[in-house]
C-alpha cells in the first residue's frame, strides 16, 4: 500500500493519476446517473403513502450519505497530509471540501423540499436535517479557514487540523442531535423505516448512490488538477503540460 | 565538537522557492554573516536553523543529533520581534524569560546587565513606554543572561544607536573568542575583527 | 514543572491582571446578554425558567469566545511565542498552561456569577445545582477546543469572527447535553448520563487538544 501510494506525494505523479482517473469517474457518473434517475423517477413504483413525492429520495439519500463520506474522506486526506507531510494530500483535502459542502447543501435542499408534502412545512428540526445543517457549517469553517491564509501550504495544514477536529465531532454531533430530537419531540416519524423499502425502489437508489460517489470523485479530480496547476505554475513540468495543451488546441 | 550542521536545505514560501540545496556548517568560533536583499530568505533560513520551522527538505543537526532540548539549552535566538510583553517592565520580562529557559539569575545581575546597556532607571517602566532602540537593548540583554554556545541573531542592530551597536559587537567578539558560534543577518557592515567573520550571500529568486 | 509555573503560568496570570479592564469584559458581556432575554421574550417566570439553561450556556460560550483571541495573539505578535517555543519546555505543556489561564480568567468568574444569572431567569435550586456542575465540567472543553482554533488563526488579521465560525458548530453537542442536564434537573429526573457524556468529551479534549494546539502553533509560526 505504502509503496503504491508514495509516488503520488509528488505533484507531477498525482497530476498523472488524476488524468487517468478522470474519464473513468466521468463515464461511471453519466452512465449510472442517467440509468438510476430515469429508472427511479419514471419506472419505479410510487409509494403507497407518499405517492410520487417520495421519488426525491433518489437525490436526497445519496447526497446525504455522501456528504458525510466526503467529510470523512477529507479528514483522511488531512491526516495523511499531517502524518507524512504530503502537499498533495492537503491539496486533495481542499479539493474535496467544496464538493462535500455542495452535497450537503443538496441534501438540505431536497430534505426541505420533501418536508413540505410530508410535514407541511419547509423546515422542521428533524434530527437528520439538523445534523446536515451542522455538517454544512463544519464544511464552511474548513473552507473559510483555508481561504483566510495567503500561504497555501500553511492554509492546508491549518484547514487539516480543523477537518480532524470536525471529524471527531461528526459522530458526537449526530448522536447528540438524535438525543435532542427524541427529547424534545417524542416519537416523530423517521423518514427511513429500515426494512420497508421495496427492491424495485431500492435498485435505482443504489445506482444513484454510486453515481453521486463517482460525481464527487470526478469533480474532486478536476479541482485537484486545477489546484496543482495553479500552485506549481512556475515549475517546468507544468509549463510543459500547458504548452502541450496549447499546441494541441492550435492543431485543431 | 559541538557543531551545527545543516545539509541540503530547501524552503518554499507561498509556493515560491526561497533557496534549494543550501548547506551551512557552524563550528565553535565561527561568526557567519548572512547577507542578501529583502525577500531572499535570510529570516527563513535562521528560523529553520533555530528549529522554529521545518525545511521542505534537508536536515539540521546539532552534535550529530536532530534539534532537541539540548540544542534549546545551548541556543539564544533573537528575532526581529523583541519577545517582550509590552505591559510589563523590562525586569519582569527578563525574569520570566530566565524562568522559561531554566536559568537561575538574581535581580542584581539583571540590573547590572541593564546598566551596562545604558538602561539605568528603565527597569521598572512598562516596555511599551520604551523607545524602539531601548526595547531592542532589553531584548539583547539575553546575550548576557544565558550561557549558550550558539547565537542566532536576526537583524540585532535595527533601531540601535552607534553606542548600542558597539556594545553588541564587543559582546559578539567576546563570545566568538570564548568558542561560541554566531550566525546573524544585518544590512549594515560589521566593524572590526573582520578576519573572524565569514559571509554567506543569498540572492532573491523568482 | 516549576519552570512551567514560574515562567509561563505566573507570567500569563500577571499579564491578565495587568489588563484589569479586559479581565471583566467577558463577565459583563455575559450579564448583559442574559439580561436581554427577559426584555426580548417577555418576563413571564415560567417562560424564563424554560429557556434559562440554553440562554446561560449560549451566553457563556459567546463570552468565552470573546476572551479567546488574547490566548496567543499578543505573545505571537511580540515574539514571546518564539522564545517560548525555543525554551526547551514542551509546547503542549505551554499550551495546557495557557488554556488553564484562559479558563481561570474567562470562565471561573462566570461560575461565580451564575447564582445571580439563575436568579434573574427564575431557576430553582435543582436546576441551579445542575447548571453549576455542567459549567464546571463543560467550560474546560470550551477553553481546550477553542485554543486549537485560536492557535490556528493566530497569524491572521481580524480572525475573531472566523474563530467563532469555526468553533460554534463544534460546541453544539456540549450545548445540547448541558442544557438537557439542567432540564432533566428541572423535571426531577436523574441527569448523570448527560454529565458523564460531558465529562467524557472534556477528557477526550484534555488528552488530545494540547497536541493539536502545539501542532497548530507550529503551523502558525512557519
Amino acid at each position: 500500500m505504502w509503496k503504491w501510494l508514495h509516488p503520488y506525494a509528488k505533484t507531477e505523479k498525482a497530476f498523472g493519476l488524476c488524468n487517468t482517473l478522470q474519464p473513468w469517474f466521468a463515464g461511471t457518473f453519466f452512465l449510472l446517473f442517467i440509468t438510476g434517475s430515469v429508472w427511479g423517477l419514471l419506472f419505479a413504483p410510487a409509494d403507497y403513502q407518499q405517492g410520487d413525492s417520495f421519488r426525491i429520495i433518489y437525490f436526497h439519500v445519496p447526497s446525504a450519505m455522501l456528504s458525510m463520506s466526503a467529510y470523512v474522506a477529507m479528514a483522511i486526506a488531512a491526516l495523511v497530509g499531517i502524518v507524512w507531510q504530503w502537499r498533495t494530500a492537503f491539496m486533495t483535502m481542499i479539493a474535496i471540501a467544496p464538493v462535500g459542502a455542495v452535497m450537503t447543501f443538496i441534501a438540505l435542499f431536497t430534505g426541505a423540499a420533501w418536508g413540505k408534502p410530508m410535514w407541511g412545512a419547509w423546515w422542521v428540526w428533524d434530527a437528520r436535517l439538523t445534523s446536515e445543517l451542522i455538517l454544512l457549517f463544519l464544511y464552511c469553517g474548513v473552507i473559510a479557514l483555508y481561504h483566510a491564509f495567503d500561504d497555501k501550504q500553511q492554509a492546508g495544514k491549518a484547514a487539516a487540523v480543523m477537518a480532524l477536529v470536525g471529524v471527531v465531532n461528526v459522530p458526537i454531533i449526530h448522536f447528540s442531535v438524535e438525543w435532542w430530537n427524541t427529547l424534545h419531540q417524542g416519537a416523530t416519524i423517521t423518514k427511513f423505516d429500515k426494512p420497508s423499502i421495496a427492491p424495485a425502489m431500492l435498485w435505482p437508489l443504489l445506482l444513484n448512490i454510486l453515481a453521486f460517489a463517482s460525481f464527487i470523485g470526478w469533480v474532486t479530480v478536476l479541482r485537484l488538477k486545477n489546484e496543482i496547476l495553479r500552485r506549481e505554475i512556475h515549475r517546468p513540468w507544468v509549463k510543459a503540460v500547458l504548452s502541450e495543451k496549447r499546441e494541441g488546441a492550435n492543431a485543431v | 565538537m559541538s557543531a551545527l550542521v545543516a545539509t541540503e536545505l530547501s524552503c518554499t514560501k507561498r509556493d515560491r522557492v526561497l533557496f534549494e540545496s543550501l548547506s551551512v556548517t557552524l563550528k565553535p568560533g565561527h561568526w557567519l554573516h548572512v547577507r542578501g536583499p529583502n525577500g531572499a530568505g535570510k529570516t527563513s533560513l535562521l528560523r529553520i536553523l533555530a528549529g522554529l520551522s521545518q525545511p521542505d527538505s534537508g536536515q539540521v543537526q546539532w552534535n550529530n543529533h536532530s534539534l532537541d532540548n539540548r540544542y534549546a539549552a545551548a541556543l539564544v535566538y533573537h528575532s526581529h520581534k523583541p519577545g517582550l510583553s509590552s505591559s510589563i517592565n523590562a525586569l519582569d520580562n527578563l525574569k520570566f524569560w530566565c524562568a522559561q529557559h531554566n536559568i537561575t539569575v538574581s535581580d542584581d545581575t539583571i540590573f547590572d546587565i541593564l546598566a551596562h546597556l545604558a538602561l539605568v532607571g528603565m527597569e521598572d517602566v512598562p516596555v511599551r513606554l520604551l523607545s524602539a532602540g531601548q526595547q531592542r537593548r532589553v531584548a539583547l540583554a539575553r546575550l548576557w543572561l544565558k550561557p549558550a554556545s550558539v547565537w542566532i541573531l536576526d537583524e540585532p542592530f535595527t533601531a540601535l544607536d552607534t553606542f548600542g551597536i558597539k556594545i553588541i559587537e564587543a559582546r559578539c567578539q567576546w563570545f566568538v573568542k570564548q568558542g561560541g558560534a554566531i550566525i546573524m543577518t544585518s544590512h549594515q557592515p560589521l566593524n572590526g575583527a573582520s578576519e573572524t567573520i565569514r559571509f554567506l550571500d543569498m540572492e532573491f529568486k523568482l | 514543572m516549576s519552570r512551567l509555573y514560574q515562567g509561563v503560568f505566573k507570567r500569563d496570570m500577571t499579564l491578565a491582571f495587568h489588563q484589569k479592564g479586559e479581565l471583566f469584559q467577558p463577565v459583563i458581556f455575559l450579564l448583559i446578554v442574559v439580561c436581554l432575554f427577559p426584555l426580548g421574550v417577555g418576563p413571564g417566570p415560567e417562560m424564563l425558567q424554560r429557556i434559562s439553561p440554553g440562554v446561560i450556556w449560549i451566553a457563556a460560550i459567546l463570552s468565552g469566545l470573546l476572551g479567546m483571541e488574547r490566548l496567543f495573539k499578543d505573545d505571537f505578535l511580540d515574539g514571546t511565542l518564539e522564545q517560548l517555543t525555543l525554551s526547551g519546555l514542551p509546547l503542549y505543556a505551554i499550551a495546557l498552561s495557557k488554556v488553564a489561564t484562559h479558563w481561570l480568567v474567562s470562565f471561573l468568574p462566570i461560575i461565580f456569577l451564575s447564582p445571580l444569572l439563575g436568579m434573574f431567569l427564575n431557576m430553582n435550586l435543582a436546576m441551579y445545582q445542575a447548571l453549576i456542575i455542567t459549567l464546571l465540567l463543560g467550560t474546560p472543553l470550551l477553553s481546550l477546543v477553542g485554543a486549537i482554533a485560536t492557535a490556528l488563526t493566530v497569524g491572521l488579521h481580524r480572525a475573531s469572527l472566523l474563530v467563532s465560525l469555526l468553533l460554534l458548530p463544534v460546541f453544539i453537542p456540549l450545548l445540547i447535553f448541558a442544557t438537557s442536564a439542567v432540564e432533566s434537573a428541572a423535571m426531577q429526573l436523574p441527569y448523570s448520563p448527560q454529565l458523564a457524556i460531558i465529562a467524557a468529551m472534556t477528557c477526550l479534549a484534555l488528552a488530545s487538544a494540547p497536541f493539536a494546539i502545539s501542532y497548530a502553533l507550529k503551523v502558525s509560526q512557519h
